[in-house]
């Protein structure tokens, strides 16, 4: 340790520990009151066996967050230096890890995905999203994505696909999801905003294409753009082959959206997403969580029933109620306040993320801080969505919030990790 | 480089846009969409209704007529019918396989989770027959209940009965409370006193897990009621005298109603052709319904309420009376039987006074009483006159309750016909009619229409020398007594004193020489009959006999109506029935050598008609 501990500690961010400290903690409440069975028998804690305790989730979980604050003073003492160094290394062996988990661990609800050392289950996929960010942050303060060397473009894209790739042959496509928030933190670094901008209209021309009659979205398509250019006759002669191949390229996604609907996804993804658009497509199937989590979040009302009051989370009318849709009880028993309080929360932390991303001098600093922010902001949007019926069902955790060590730890490792640079750099500055 | 930093803004504005969004959506599906809450309450909350002990039936004597029974409903929960041998299962219900095939397909498209009868109204040896099979086939199960059984083979018209709520009921407000499947009275007294004899559903709330396993009372059980048993109903009905009635109306089609005229208690009400009441309750009860339903003669047609007649001679009492209260005709007015006005039907004396015109039932006499009542010259022209005088003549009508429902406690009833003078009008155009086409109504015949109950509750009038009380079937409701509108003594604006000068005539037709009600007699045993004879012409047959009569004359204990169809001449088989009737109530039995009566009564209605 390069300097005493008090003044190490006077360097540490401590309103994102604050932060933190708050959503774990009302994470717990809620992990509890999610298990928490009105009926059970009452008998007294204290009788109670560390084997018994732990068939509760809220038991564990404080186990989880007690082990995860271990880890905080661990990630703060290693040496900012050696993030940086041992990124590849790590990137190395964690790229190792996914390619042989699927051969080595047992299926566990459809994905072989975890890998059990002892009585613990470790997901690599949670892990390799820090990871990841480590490595291209590293490998992008060694180059400069501004110049359009293709080559590094090449290997960045590498780096970051090669992880998902090997998630989605384990069938854990919503973690392989994640990796997209990458694209925030690369155009902040210099990447082009029309991939932003093209990835957008893709999207929306992909939703489109499922709620509006193809030959009708075809059709505005064809008059928007042609209006565009009937007012720019200039710009029509000068870039008339653009305009024929874009108009090709919309018109082949709109009828591809079908043949990637029904080729390339698999039929339950195809049902996320039709659930989406129509709730009562398969009622008691996706459908059903969808309808349930939105009944669980809808009737908690203004200030919600109050902790432990919440019907639809504890008597299982909502499915993963600890897990991936933890925040129907935080919506039931909260209300719209409570909601409100974890969104404020979420930005809280986003916010300061940024900032504490923005004050760093190196490239890599920043751009592991970006990762950060883009990493949690796609958890909180996707599950939050899912939650209220605004995206697909997909399984992946609300950081801090969700039930489960692997979550909890690869999120904490990938704040911490960030907290330690920055505390570093004030030691630096201090050094100079 | 610098201007990179710019692109800062871009993503915290992308961030802050999501978080808008969620903020929105949250408020619209937390605070201002109710539908989630509902939603959440139907999910959870379990309504469980504890429907309460249905209230008796009691007759006048304290004798129970209608009780409860435990009946079983076999119900199917499609999910858990596991591997069904249709065949057997059929043979073990003894239904046809068909008919087991579509009840099966019909509690699937119910429900595939939720129990469903299949089979209905087992009684307990029915039961017995099948329970120990029923471990065999799974997903299937018994469910108990409470049913209507009766101690009575008799009036299935004024008990009703009981079945499981339709569709057109729950489409009522006044059924909102019902949920399909329950049961409630369908007709009669079972419908009528439906809300006290119902009592009150206990209602619990329990909450339940997905899986449909109670998770304890809602709310600490703090909106649970007990349910309240229904009230026991005790009817002025006399079981004896109904079911004699019954008898004697075997093989016939009219009605008796029976009435105590200081009270206006029912004491019997028959419709007849009848029907066991325990035809409508227990296993089925569907098709027996179905087989009353189409039965041509009409069984389940409630005749004393419904069926409307023109009243026959009968109604020259009312006629009589009212020409008395208007003063247009004295107690000793005489007319001439002059058969130019009207064909007289027999031969008599000279009709010097009201009392030889009644017991003779002179047509001439009543067609110039309600002469002087309706042409009092109010108008030059004579057409007005008779529409003047015909309005002011059927308001005085109606007064004895005719022309209107009575309100007596059932559905069903009709209002029958007193013509106005619109109606001539309408029909025959204005001033295009006068006294000449209105004549009929003075011998109780033409447009006019009253029930059984009606004319019964003239002759309680007359007993009681101008007021009745509604008539009414229950006695008292639990301990209360009857409903309030029943203890309202209503009178008919016709003073004592005229009816003093008509119950000798009406005596006189019972016991006078050659009245034409003789066969009412029950001098024998000290007792007056005052009545009345009617025949009513019928142009679709033979005419219906009526005879209506109350006794004792002078402290009147019983006011009857018969209505006999197509029997002929009133005197000859209702006047024989009402005397039956009146000795049973009065003393208890029938004298012994009084009982060729009840052989002479017997079959049916044609052996009564002389065909000429």
């Amino acid at each position: 340790m390069p300097t005493s501990p008090a003044r190490y500690s006077r360097s540490i961010d401590w309103p994102t520990v604050l932060i933190y400290l708050l959503m774990v903690g009302l994470g717990w409440l809620n992990v509890y009151a999610a298990s928490y069975s009105p009926d059970a028998p009452a008998s007294p804690l204290s009788t109670l066996g560390f084997q018994d305790l732990m068939a509760f989730n809220w038991f564990k979980q404080i186990l989880w967050i007690g082990t995860a604050i271990v880890l905080i003073v661990i990630l703060l003492v290693v040496d900012y230096k050696a993030y940086d160094t041992f990124a590849f290394v790590l990137y190395g062996v964690m790229i190792a890890l996914l390619v042989v988990t699927p051969f080595i661990a047992r299926p566990i609800a459809g994905s072989r995905s975890w890998l059990e050392i002892g009585p613990v289950r470790l997901q690599p996929a949670e892990f390799a999203k820090f990871i990841t960010a480590l490595a291209v942050s590293r490998y992008m303060a060694g180059i400069n994505l501004r110049q359009q060397n293709f080559r590094d473009q090449l290997v960045l894209a590498g780096l970051t696909l090669l992880p998902p790739l090997l998630i989605i042959a384990a069938n854990e496509t919503g973690q392989a999801l994640v990796f997209g928030a990458f694209l925030l933190a690369y155009f902040r670094e210099g990447m082009s905003p029309l991939i932003l901008l093209i990835l957008a209209a893709a999207g929306l021309i992909l939703i489109l294409a499922l709620l509006v009659p193809k030959l009708w979205l075809i059709g505005a398509f064809t008059v928007i753009l042609g209006l565009v250019f009937a007012f720019n006759v200039r710009v029509l002669r000068h870039h008339l082959v653009l305009a024929l191949s874009v108009w090709a390229v919309v018109v082949g996604m709109v009828f591809g959206v079908d043949f990637f609907f029904n080729n390339v996804l698999q039929p339950h993804q195809r049902k996320r997403i039709e659930v989406l658009i129509n709730p009562s497509a398969d009622p008691l199937g996706v459908g059903w969580n969808v309808t349930q989590s939105k009944i669980a979040i809808g009737s908690g009302g203004l200030a919600g029933k109050g902790f432990l009051q919440g019907t639809q989370t504890k008597f299982d009318f909502v499915p993963e109620q600890s897990t991936d849709f933890i925040f129907c009880t935080v919506g039931e028993e909260w209300g719209w306040v409570g909601s409100m309080v974890t969104i404020i929360l979420f930005m809280a932390l986003l916010a300061r993320t940024l900032y504490v991303a923005e004050r760093q001098k190196s490239v890599f600093g920043r751009t592991y801080g970006y990762c950060v922010a883009s990493i949690i902001f796609f958890h909180f949007c996707v599950n939050i969505g899912m939650t209220i019926g605004l995206a697909p069902v997909v399984g992946i955790p609300l950081p801090f919030f969700s039930y489960g060590g692997s979550s909890l730890w690869s999120f904490t490792t990938l704040l911490f990790i960030l907290l330690a640079i920055d505390a570093y750099r004030k030691q630096d500055l201090e050094r100079y | 480089m610098q201007y990179l930093e710019g692109r800062k803004y871009v993503v915290q504005a992308i961030f802050l846009a999501v978080a808008l969004v969620f903020a929105t959506r949250l408020f619209y599906i937390q605070v201002l969409d109710g539908s989630y809450k509902l939603a959440a309450d139907r999910n959870t909350l379990q309504r469980i209704v504890q429907t309460p002990y249905r209230g008796l039936i009691y007759d006048r004597k304290g004798q129970i007529l209608v009780q409860n029974t435990p009946v079983y409903d076999l119900m199917v929960t499609p999910r858990e019918v596991k591997q069904l041998d249709t065949v057997r299962f059929a043979q073990l219900l003894q239904l046809p396989l068909e008919e087991v095939r579509a009840s099966l397909k019909a509690a699937r498209a119910f429900s595939r989770v939720k129990a469903s009868p299949l089979l209905q109204n087992l009684s307990t040896p029915e039961l017995a027959a099948i329970q120990d099979n029923l471990i065999d086939f799974p997903g299937f199960s018994i469910k108990s209940r409470m049913a209507r059984s009766y101690n009575t083979h008799s009036m299935a018209h004024a008990l009703g009965y009981v079945g499981s709520i339709t569709p057109a009921f729950l489409e009522k407000p006044k059924y909102a409370k019902y949920q399909p499947g329950e049961f409630l009275g369908i007709t009669g007294l079972e419908s009528y006193y439906e809300e006290q004899l119902m009592g009150r559903r206990g209602v619990q709330y329990r909450m339940v897990n997905v899986r449909g396993i109670e998770k304890g009372a809602f709310r600490g059980g703090e909106f649970d009621t007990l349910s309240v048993a229904g009230q026991d109903l005790h009817l002025s009905i006399d079981s004896e005298l109904q079911a004699y009635g019954e008898l004697l109306m075997q093989g016939k089609r009219g009605s008796i109603v029976a009435l105590d005229p200081k009270t206006g208690e029912i004491l019997a009400f028959v419709s007849a052709p009848m029907f066991d009441p325990a035809t409508l309750s227990g296993k089925g009860m569907g098709n027996r319904y179905m087989e009353l339903l189409n039965n041509p003669e009409r069984p389940l047609f409630n005749r004393p309420l419904m069926a409307t007649y023109p009243p026959g001679s009968v109604f020259k009492l009312v006629n009589e009376l009212v020409a008395l209260q208007m003063g247009v005709v004295l107690p000793n007015t005489g007319f001439p039987c002059n058969q130019r006005l009207v064909r007289c039907t027999h031969n008599h004396e000279y009709p010097s006074n009201v009392g030889i015109a009644i017991k003779n039932s002179c047509n001439p006499y009543f067609y110039q009483v309600m002469r002087a009542a309706v042409m009092r010259g109010r108008s030059t022209n004579r057409f007005e006159d008779a529409r003047l005088g015909l309005g002011e003549w059927r308001r005085q009508v109606m007064k004895f309750g005719l022309g209107d429902r009575l309100g007596v406690d059932m559905s069903q009833e009709k209002k029958g016909l007193i013509p106005s003078p619109d109606f001539y009008d309408k029909r025959n155009g204005f001033h295009r009619w006068n006294y000449r086409t209105v004549y009929s109504l003075s011998i109780g015949q033409g447009e006019i229409g009253i029930t059984g109950l009606q004319m019964a509750n003239v002759l309680a009038t007359i007993a009681n020398r101008g007021y009745y009380y509604t008539p009414h079937f229950v006695k008292s409701v639990g301990q209360g007594g009857p409903l309030p509108q029943f203890r309202e003594r209503h009178t008919v604006g016709v003073d004592p004193v005229h009816f003093e000068a008509l119950i000798p005539g009406m005596q006189a037709v019972v016991d006078g020489r050659g009245g034409t009600g003789n066969l009412a007699s029950l001098a024998e045993f000290g007792i007056s009959v005052a009545g009345k004879t009617g025949t009513v012409q019928n142009p679709h047959g033979d005419d219906h006999a009526t005879f209506a009569a109350f006794a004792p004359a002078e402290d009147p204990k019983i006011a009857i109506a018969v209505f006999i169809e197509n029997a002929g001449f009133g005197g000859t088989s209702a006047a024989p029935m009402a005397a039956l009737m009146m000795e049973k109530y009065l003393r208890g039995n029938i004298a012994p050598w009084r009982k060729r009566w009840e052989f002479w009564l017997q079959g049916p209605a044609e052996k009564f008609v002389r065909h000429r």
